[in-house]
């Protein structure tokens, strides 16, 4: 009873000075601890203190710039180390660093994004609004209703009702719950269905009526999303086996050489790239960013002048023998990991996507376009136009078409088909390293990259027609698409099952593949 | 080259060889041969490739301190090449041919499963050193990674607190193999007895060597979306974790959004991976580099020694890890255990072998249980950093004792392994002798 007398004192003391209900930042700040209960209690309590400086000390404690030092809380700005409680520039080294984890850091970003949402910068109160759109905290209710009720800017106070709805939902008043109820069938995000569907259940008619056809508004628009997701995650597959399989369309494609070893000469513009991106780090981190722009060229180079030796060395020897060819290009990729991985080690080597490839375009909540994806894409049908337009205009790409088609022909009218054979082959090669670059900003770089592609290679080669370019593009957009409509329905497992199964199916019925060869060469 | 000279070339050729072979038997008389099993190529190199260098270094400190039983050790060294049925016949071959006294090897469930006979057979003694499924004792083999409740489920338990974020709804994510099906049959029996409901369980399988992770990092965000705190259990094995981790950055999907906890992911897989976006997701071990205690730090010691020395691959960028140090951990217990038993008999050193203690690097007087032949470990859960280490969050507070049957599996819930008098049974409900 005493205790209590004197808590109650103490607050009215406390009252009469501060704002009420708000904590103190220094209070908050002299008392901190390092470990992360008592971090938590006290970004909690900054959220609600409204003080300029709580915003720049949960800044740097989700940055990492937070230390502790004789008792003392130091935030790093830069070069200089400042006192938290009063700004004050000290002197030394960085105490030691707090233990975050992941409920801290939860509680810094709701805190930061509560501060945000009096932020006098337009664009930071949108962003923080629309967050809590997406992300429904109901400790934030009243944040929210007081930047409702200053905000003048139109699109903020949309993103901020957006954010409200959910809450409103449970509101007594009856007129307020069925505008919320519209709101979200306009706009809400399909994690509101758990809070419409008791309200659909209910015993009010007309409320019950309202949120379900707020639901089927939301699963309607739900369900278009998923198709495009789809399609896009369908089109972004397909440019990576269109990427991995191009080379092959190029040396298998039209010189008919079975090559075994193209995996590998993937995995060499994978490892260009990576020895490249060392080079950046090394001698130029100013221009780290754009690292990949240089290793564009070397990949090519790198994978171009393996693919020539290996023409030239061996599979000139083997032309008109695709057996031959097989166990030789076969035994030569395993002369190729064998080597990578005495040079590199066998373990993964780190290839960092580039600051503009990390992240992607928000366009819902649910769903993000990530940037490495979509500059595949491009990426990918970039490399095809190169390669269209080497062989439709320059005078290498006319010799090439002239020796696929009739080499004895070719050969009369003075061409020097070996060497052109050693020019494509080096092309294909050189493409297969571009296609390199590529994988090695999407997943691991390992001596054994090469042998997870060349099965899906092949296959879309085969199953485009040999011998066309196009038959590739169709092969493997193709293949990319279905296979990203059936993984959602039947799994990755399964829909692989099912795909391999199709492949089969068709390759029974239409074996030259979706676009064949017409004419004289396909007898030759 | 003249005929004279290739004469001379041959036979200073079979001369050499002569010497090898000669000198060859005389290392065999005075020293004990231990085989090595780990994959050298194929894909499961880039993980076992350390095991073995950690093998020879630890043979190595052992002989340096004057062998075992006064003899020197001396490994040899086979490259299964990921091949599981390789497993089987080289395994055969050190134990026939070459006369091992004991194996250090394996790292895949199904390289084990299918050595797992030829042991039995022939009766040789295996160290197995990564976390598994559980669901197995053999009398042959003795467990030194950690069973289902030594990782997955303080793993799970972390994640169900306030501290690890109070996760309601959970995606068992997987590699299509024995490893994880068994694991998420564990996970989700038990988040079934923790009042966790089907409909708040999404489990879902990949193919080995997976490498588009879309579709199920946009399912995971929609899983993650129905309102209720979500949290992912990755038994993603090998290669497809780079790719799994670099969709989940790429797509935002951060570690305060929806925490991933890997049981396969640690130091090692996380040289080949861009850490930025990971920071704060977790992984569950028994072991983090960054543990501080002088055992920890004498084994980093002359972990960077020995790769110096050696040039390994790698040099300064190569780490420890939670296998590397159940390695290490099996070797210097079976050195004890030949020592104690005073010969390298297999059922000698098996009796010797239980109760056997070592102070390992997680800092813990490790005991191997006689009974179930797995060791008692204490339990990690770290959080990723960005230089690709762990930052301890969790522990237990002392080592726990491993169960090789699952009580939330019923139909192993009865069974019992107890290699000691009465059962004498790595699967049994009832004693062999009554």
């Amino acid at each position: 009873m005493c205790r209590l007398l004197r808590f109650l004192l103490l607050a009215c003391a406390l009252g009469s000075t501060l704002p009420a209900f708000a904590v103190s930042f220094d209070d908050t700040i002299t008392h901190l601890g390092a470990d992360p209960q008592s971090l938590r209690s006290a970004v909690g309590e900054l959220a609600a203190a409204n003080d300029p400086r709580a915003l720049i000390f949960l800044e740097a404690l989700r940055d990492g710039r937070v230390s502790f030092r004789d008792g003392e809380v130091l935030i790093k700005d830069g070069d200089t180390l400042k006192r938290a409680r009063d700004g004050v520039a000290v002197t030394g080294e960085p105490g030691s660093a707090p233990l975050l984890n992941n409920a801290v850091r939860r509680g810094i970003d709701s805190a930061l994004t509560r501060l945000q949402l009096t932020s006098p910068d337009r664009a930071v109160r949108l962003a923080a609004a629309t967050a809590f759109a997406d992300r429904p905290v109901r400790a934030a209710e009243d944040s929210l209703r007081a930047a409702l009720a200053a905000e003048i800017d139109q699109e903020v106070i949309h993103a901020l009702r957006l954010a409200l709805a959910p809450i409103e939902l449970q509101s007594e008043d009856r007129g307020k719950r069925l505008a919320a109820i519209r709101t979200l069938a306009d706009e809400g995000e399909p994690r509101v269905i758990a809070v419409l569907d008791p309200i659909a259940k209910g015993d009010d008619a007309e409320l019950a009526t309202a949120a379900r056809s707020a639901i089927d508004a939301i699963t309607d628009r739900q369900w278009f999303r998923d198709q495009a997701g789809n399609l896009f995650y369908g089109l972004s597959l397909g440019s990576v086996l269109l990427l991995a399989a191009l080379g092959l369309a190029i040396t298998f494609g039209l010189m008919g050489v079975i090559n075994m070893a193209h995996g590998e000469l993937l995995m060499i513009g994978a490892y260009a790239t990576y020895v490249v991106q060392n080079l950046f780090r090394s001698y130029l981190p100013g221009a780290f960013d754009w690292y990949l722009l240089a290793a564009l060229p070397v990949a090519f180079l790198a994978a171009a002048a393996v693919g020539w030796l290996l023409e030239r060395l061996v599979l000139r020897h083997l032309y008109g023998r695709p057996l031959e060819t097989l166990l030789a290009t076969f035994g030569l990729s395993l002369m190729l990991i064998q080597t990578v991985r005495l040079i590199f080690g066998a373990q993964n080597v780190e290839v960092a996507n580039p600051s503009w490839l990390s992240g992607g375009i928000q366009v819902t909540a649910q769903m993000v376009l990530p940037y490495n994806r979509i500059a595949t894409v491009i990426f990918a049908f970039a490399v095809l136009a190169a390669v269209w337009l080497i062989f439709q205009k320059t005078r290498l790409g006319l010799r090439v078409r002239a020796v696929t088609q009739n080499r004895g022909m070719a050969a009369a009218m003075g061409i020097d088909t070996r060497r052109i054979d050693a020019m494509t082959f080096a092309l294909g090669a050189g493409v297969a390293g571009l296609g390199g670059v590529a994988l090695s900003q999407l997943g691991n770089v390992s001596p054994d990259l090469g042998q997870a592609r060349i099965v899906d290679s092949f296959m879309v080669v085969v199953l485009g027609g040999v011998g066309k370019l196009a038959g590739a593009v169709a092969g493997g957009m193709g293949l990319g698409i279905v296979n990203k409509f059936l993984e959602p329905a039947m799994g990755a497992v399964l829909g692989k099952i099912v795909l391999l199964g199709f492949i089969i199916l068709f390759i029974q019925k239409r074996p030259q593949g979706l676009f064949a060869l017409k004419g004289r060469a396909v007898e030759g | 080259m003249s005929t004279k000279s290739r004469t001379f070339f041959l036979s200073s050729l079979a001369g050499g060889l002569a010497l090898a072979l000669a000198s060859g038997a005389a290392l065999a008389a005075d020293t004990i041969k231990v085989g090595i099993l780990h994959s050298l190529s194929g894909t499961m190199a880039i993980s076992e490739t350390s095991l073995k260098d950690v093998a020879l270094m630890t043979i190595e400190e052992i002989n340096a301190k004057g062998g075992v039983l006064g003899k020197k050790l001396e490994p040899v060294v086979v490259d299964p090449a990921s091949n599981w049925p390789l497993f089987a016949e080289k395994a055969r071959e050190l134990l026939q041919k070459d006369k091992v006294a004991v194996v250090f090897g394996c790292w895949t469930s199904v390289s084990r499963k299918s050595v797992l006979p030829v042991f039995e057979e022939l009766n040789g003694l295996l160290f197995y050193p990564v976390q598994y499924e559980g669901e197995e004792s053999s009398r042959n083999v003795f467990y030194t990674g950690a069973a289902p409740n030594q990782q997955a489920i303080p793993a799970v338990e972390y994640l169900m607190s306030e501290d690890g974020g109070a996760a309601k709804r959970f995606v068992l994510l997987g590699t299509d193999y024995v490893y994880p099906r068994t694991t998420n049959k564990i996970l989700r029996a038990f988040l079934h007895s923790k009042g966790v409901s089907d409909d708040d369980i999404m489990e879902t399988y990949t193919p080995f060597g997976h490498s588009d992770y879309q579709t199920i990092v946009a399912d995971i965000k929609k899983f993650a979306g129905a309102g209720k705190r979500t949290a992912v259990i990755s038994t993603i094995n090998g290669d497809s974790n780079v790719p799994f981790y670099k969709e989940l950055g790429n797509a935002g999907l951060k570690s305060t959004d929806v925490p991933v906890v890997a049981f396969s992911v640690g130091e090692e897989e996380l040289r080949g991976i861009d850490t930025k976006p990971l920071v704060g997701h977790l992984a569950a071990w028994n072991y983090f580099m960054t543990i501080d205690t002088p055992e920890n730090k004498a084994f980093i010691e002359k972990w960077k020694a020995y790769v110096k020395k050696n040039n390994l691959p790698g040099g300064d960028a190569r780490v420890t890890n939670d296998p590397m140090e159940a390695t290490y951990t099996g070797i210097n217990m079976w050195a004890q255990a030949a020592e104690q038993a005073g010969t390298t008999d297999v059922d000698a050193v098996r009796q010797a072998l239980g109760y056997q203690t070592f102070k390992a690097p997680s800092g813990f007087v490790e005991q191997l249980d006689a009974k179930n032949h797995h060791l008692h470990k204490p339990v990690y859960i770290g959080e990723i950093r960005e230089d690709g280490q762990f930052n301890v969050v969790w522990k237990t507070e002392g080592p726990i004792r491993a169960q090789a049957w699952s009580p939330y599996i019923p139909d192993s819930a009865k069974k019992v392994a107890d290699w000691t008098y009465p059962w004498v049974c790595g699967n049994c409900t009832e004693p062999r002798f009554k």
